[in-house]
């Protein structure tokens, strides 16, 4: 199948923009100087992500990756970078360490890697009855049914996130301050 | 899945066969007595802090209980018609056509097993329940304690090779857990690494073993393995040794016999229950307990396997009731008599006489238990460990002395006392066998064992008080499983005297022979009078000299000194023959840079070497020092040292301390594996 | 046939956007940026399950059903990273990652 094919196929020039932008957005995540911007960025790629979960008729991810990762998480990591003073302006000396070259190579090497892999593997295989889209049903029944097991387990590791959250980000009182607290 | 019951249910001792029933109910719910003390541990744990008694009450119902049941089960079997049961149920399969399987077996063996675990276990909570009063963690220590039983009587109770692991590894943790009870002290966390260490490197052998034995038989079924050493299956004949050495290396470590016996008297470190139990019933029998359950293994194929077992254990039961000789802490003095004992275990099994050696393990454990018990009972009225601190208490602690003399006496092998009769069927097996030098070592092991225990019953109880403070009587939760133990510890050796066959009861011989496998071993018809009182007279040679070197009269002259010093040999038991220093050296072989272990061999091995070529020979000795060691060795070894520092000091470079950089390392790591595995494997 | 969409196209976008993360996770020295990095890295793996399941169509949904199970261990994971970044900022005053090396020789 040649690029014309390819590309007269209206799902692909959508397809094409959002891999765009998502892997634009992706790129700056890892390279923007301002924490607050790399945050913003992931919204995007994140974003480009749920547009393809739309693609591939996964209507249901879709919309829970833009509620949980871009409603809560992104909230949750701007709420951290505004605590811990993460660098927010221009200071390119304090952004990355000084080890930046060997890093790429290793991470070219796997983009080599997986790309071969990739390549030789699936080669032009097409996706099929990519419309059929999945039914929500399908998921629900999955999840509390034969994954309930998993589902529960996953419940609790929740659970345990946040007591554990609460743990270990709890500040203690010195002493004093305990002292002023109960004069309240 | 379940399979219940056995296809074929016969056994033979040499009696011949026994018609076995499946023991009904009792044998159907005996797995009970597995989960008891596993559901006890958990129940101690979460709830046992807000109960009356701190947890203690939970953990002797349950005993009780097992008790209670496997006195049933151990009555039915008894007699005529013995019990024979066993239940799989499947867990998971494993590849290779291997199944996992949790479940219970009852048969002549599991169900001694059981009822010593069980006995021993009961007294040993009550009594640990008034020794334990007021100490730290008490909730912990029954929790641990119940973990300890429960684990010991999984690995009883299994009726495959991998649930018999299971139980072998709970037991190693619990022992960790209570050896190093009062962890505050690095001396007992220390003694409770070197249990578990000493431990882990010896499983390693057993799961190998198994390993093995797994695979070439497709299961791992006791039975399996029975069946197919009875027919001398081609397929477990070529690994058959091999097998069987390393199944042998795991029951020396749990076992304690010699090299792997260092952990067992720093393991006194322990509460002394926990002494009472580890030695008596629950950890150091389970080496034991599997050479008996692969017993035909050894009979039939492993037979080349069998002198170097003898071997060990033979060392075992003489050179290290030496030690038991020249020690002050009366607990070592009785966990090298452990040892000792065990190595009689040990060499009775391996020369093929599996009645012999399990017989001395069921009374070994009764009397050990007791002096354990009644040494726990002295320390806790002296607040000393040290027989220095103790003497005369036999008009302070009448109770004590009494049940503490009962137990030496039949671990010394008195006649009547269970001893004597365990004892003597060991030495005559080993001398029907044909294993005459053995024979006569365990005769003068024997002699050992009476020597050490009447002077540890001299020095603790006779002679002047050396202790500071008022010794007192244990309270009665303490005495009376002491007199509770001391019953069977005369008793028990009745039901296996030679040509007697006590009605209902039967002998204990007739107990174990129901089981599912028929393997021959040698029951003595007649008792040999010449032997057992060859046996009789060592022990009674052995009280004597020991009464009349340690005893009250002896004991005015040598005020301080408590034991005989014997040049050249005294030194060298105080060291422990030194393998403390070897086992040291070797851990530090493995854990720092090879530049320390290589010093360490430099210090101790080659210069030990030649100062003991020195001390025999003096001229040779500095020709050598000046010449060979100095120059040639010394060079050699500082070359050695030297080069490892250095090549530490580059490889500490990559350890940086920078998570990315280990990222990055192991990003590039997995690349390199994959890039190795596609395109040039 | 109705729609020409090649699985690789998908599979290759999600490698792209894999190693950039794992790029992020190696060179950047502030810990909230590191788990930004780890948080792309997710979602590539998210591309890749969701495009495989659309390529197999498991009655069951499998691919999609996993991307939910790693959608909710991310976030559990996002809010223990941030706490434990958040004590050591506390303790340390700084969120470096190449700072802390306590654990070296």
């Amino acid at each position: 199948m040649g690029f014309e094919d390819w590309i007269a196929e209206p799902l692909n020039w959508v397809f094409a923009v959002i891999a765009l932008a998502t892997v634009v957005s992706g790129f700056r995540v890892v390279t923007s100087p301002n924490v607050v911007h790399a945050a913003l960025f992931l919204v995007a790629a994140l974003a480009g992500t749920a547009a393809l979960f739309l693609l591939l008729a996964a209507e249901f991810l879709a919309w829970v990756l833009v509620l949980v990762y871009i409603g809560a998480v992104i909230v949750l990591f701007l709420f951290g970078i505004m605590i811990t003073r993460a660098p927010t302006g221009r200071d390119e000396s304090n952004l990355d360490h000084k080890r930046r070259l060997p890093a790429a190579l290793v991470s070219l090497a796997l983009l080599a890697l997986l790309l071969w892999g990739l390549i030789s593997q699936w080669g032009d295989t097409t996706i099929d009855r990519i419309t059929a889209g999945t039914p929500t049903t399908v998921l629900g029944e999955g999840l509390l049914g034969r994954f309930v097991f998993p589902f529960e387990v996953v419940g609790f590791v929740l659970l345990a996130a946040l007591v554990g959250g609460i743990t270990i980000a709890r500040r203690d009182l010195s002493p004093a301050e305990e002292k002023e607290w109960e004069s309240k | 899945m379940v399979n219940a019951g056995l296809t074929t249910i016969y056994l033979a001792a040499e009696e011949g066969a026994i018609h076995a029933g499946t023991g009904g109910i009792w044998s159907e719910w005996a797995g009970l007595m597995l989960i008891g003390p596993m559901l006890a541990f958990l129940v101690i744990v979460m709830f046992g802090k807000r109960m009356r008694y701190q947890g203690a009450e939970v953990a002797i119902g349950v005993m009780a209980f097992n008790l209670i049941w496997s006195t049933v089960l151990l009555v039915l079997n008894m007699g005529d018609e013995g019990v024979l049961y066993e239940r799989s149920i499947e867990i998971a399969r494993v590849g290779g056509g291997l199944v996992f399987e949790l479940g219970w077996m009852v048969d002549g063996l599991s169900i001694m097993m059981y009822w010593v675990v069980a006995a021993v276990g009961l007294a040993v909570f009550v009594y640990a329940h008034g020794y334990m009063k007021g100490e730290i963690r008490v909730t912990f220590f029954f929790a641990a304690l119940s973990l300890f039983a429960g684990s010991m009587l999984v690995l009883v109770g299994s009726p495959n090779l991998v649930q018999l692991i299971i139980g072998w590894e709970g037991v190693g943790l619990a022992s960790y857990l209570l050896i190093g009870h009062y962890w505050e002290d690095k001396e007992n966390s220390s003694a409770a690494m070197k249990a578990f260490y000493t431990n882990k490197v010896a499983d390693v052998g057993l799961i190998i073993g198994v390993i093995i034995i797994g695979v070439v038989l497709g299961s791992f079924h006791y039975w399996d393995l029975a069946a197919a050493a009875a027919e001398h299956s081609d397929l477990l004949g070529p690994v058959a040794v091999t097998a069987a050495i390393l199944l042998f290396i795991g029951a020396m470590g749990k076992s304690a016999q010699f090299p792997f016996h260092i952990w067992l008297p720093d393991a006194m470190a322990g509460p002394t229950p926990v002494s009472a139990l580890m030695h008596a019933a629950t950890m150091v029998t389970a080496g034991i307990y599997l050479m008996a359950r692969t017993f035909p293994l050894y009979q039939e194929l492993a037979t080349a396997a069998r002198p170097w077992m003898i071997a060990a254990g033979t060392i075992t039961l003489f050179g290290m009731g030496l030690l038991a000789l020249v020690v002050d802490d009366i607990k070592r003095v009785l966990a090298y008599s452990t040892v000792s004992q065990l190595g009689y275990m040990m060499t009775a099994v391996a020369a093929g006489g599996y009645t012999a050696g399990l017989f001395h393990l069921f009374t070994h454990a009764f009397f050990k238990a007791l002096l354990f018990l009644g040494a726990g009972s002295v320390i806790h009225a002296v607040h000393s460990n040290n027989m220095s601190d103790m003497g005369g208490l036999r008009h302070h602690m009448p109770h004590t002395y009494r049940t503490f003399v009962i137990g030496s006496l039949a671990l010394a092998g008195i006649f009547p006392l269970s001893g004597f009769w365990s004892k003597d069927e060991i030495l005559a097996t080993l001398g029907y066998e044909g294993y005459n030098l053995v024979m006569w070592i365990a005769v003068a092991g024997a002699f050992v064992t009476a020597f050490y225990m009447a002077r540890a019953v001299s020095l603790t109880f006779f002679g002047e008080y050396r202790g500071h403070g008022h010794p007192h009587e244990s309270p009665r939760i303490m005495t009376a499983p002491l007199w509770a133990l001391a019953v069977p510890a005369v008793i028990a050796g009745l039901v296996n005297i030679p040509g007697l066959k006590l009605p209902l009861i039967g002998s204990f011989t007739s107990w174990l022979s129901v089981r599912s496998v028929s393997m021959g071993d040698h029951h003595a018809e007649s008792i040999d009078l010449g032997l057992a009182a060859a046996g009789l007279a060592a022990a009674v040679a052995g009280l004597w000299l020991g009464w009349v070197a340690f005893g009250p009269k002896a004991a005015k002259r040598r005020a301080e000194r408590d034991w005989v010093e014997v040049p050249g040999l005294y030194p060298l038991l105080r060291q422990k023959y030194y393998l403390d220093h070897v086992a040291l050296g070797m851990v530090w072989t493995i854990r720092s840079p090879l530049a320390r272990a290589v010093n360490w061999v430099n210090d101790y091995v080659i210069d030990g070497v030649v100062n003991m070529v020195g001390a025999l020979c003096q001229g040779l000795a500095s020709l050598v020092y000046r010449g060979v060691d100095q120059r040639g060795i010394d060079g050699v070894v500082h070359g050695v040292s030297y080069g490892a520092s250095g090549m530490g000091g580059l490889l500490r470079r990559i350890q940086s301390g920078r998570v990315q950089q280990y990222a990055g390392l192991l990003v590039a790591g997995l690349l390199l594996l994959v890039v190795l595995v596609l395109f040039v494997l | 046939m109705g729609v020409e969409v090649i699985l690789n196209q998908f599979l290759i976008l999600a490698a792209v956007l894999f190693v950039m993360g794992v790029y992020g996770l190696l060179v950047r020295r502030n810990a909230v940026m590191v788990l930004l990095a780890v948080e792309l890295m997710l979602a590539a793996v998210n591309i890749n399950l969701v495009a495989m399941e659309a390529f197999w169509q498991t009655t069951e949904a499998l691919g999609q059903i996993l991307a939910v199970f790693i959608i909710t261990v991310a976030a559990a994971e996002v809010g223990i990273g941030l706490a434990i970044i958040l004590l050591i900022f506390r303790n340390r005053r700084s969120a470096n990652v190449d700072e802390l090396d306590l654990m070296r020789w």
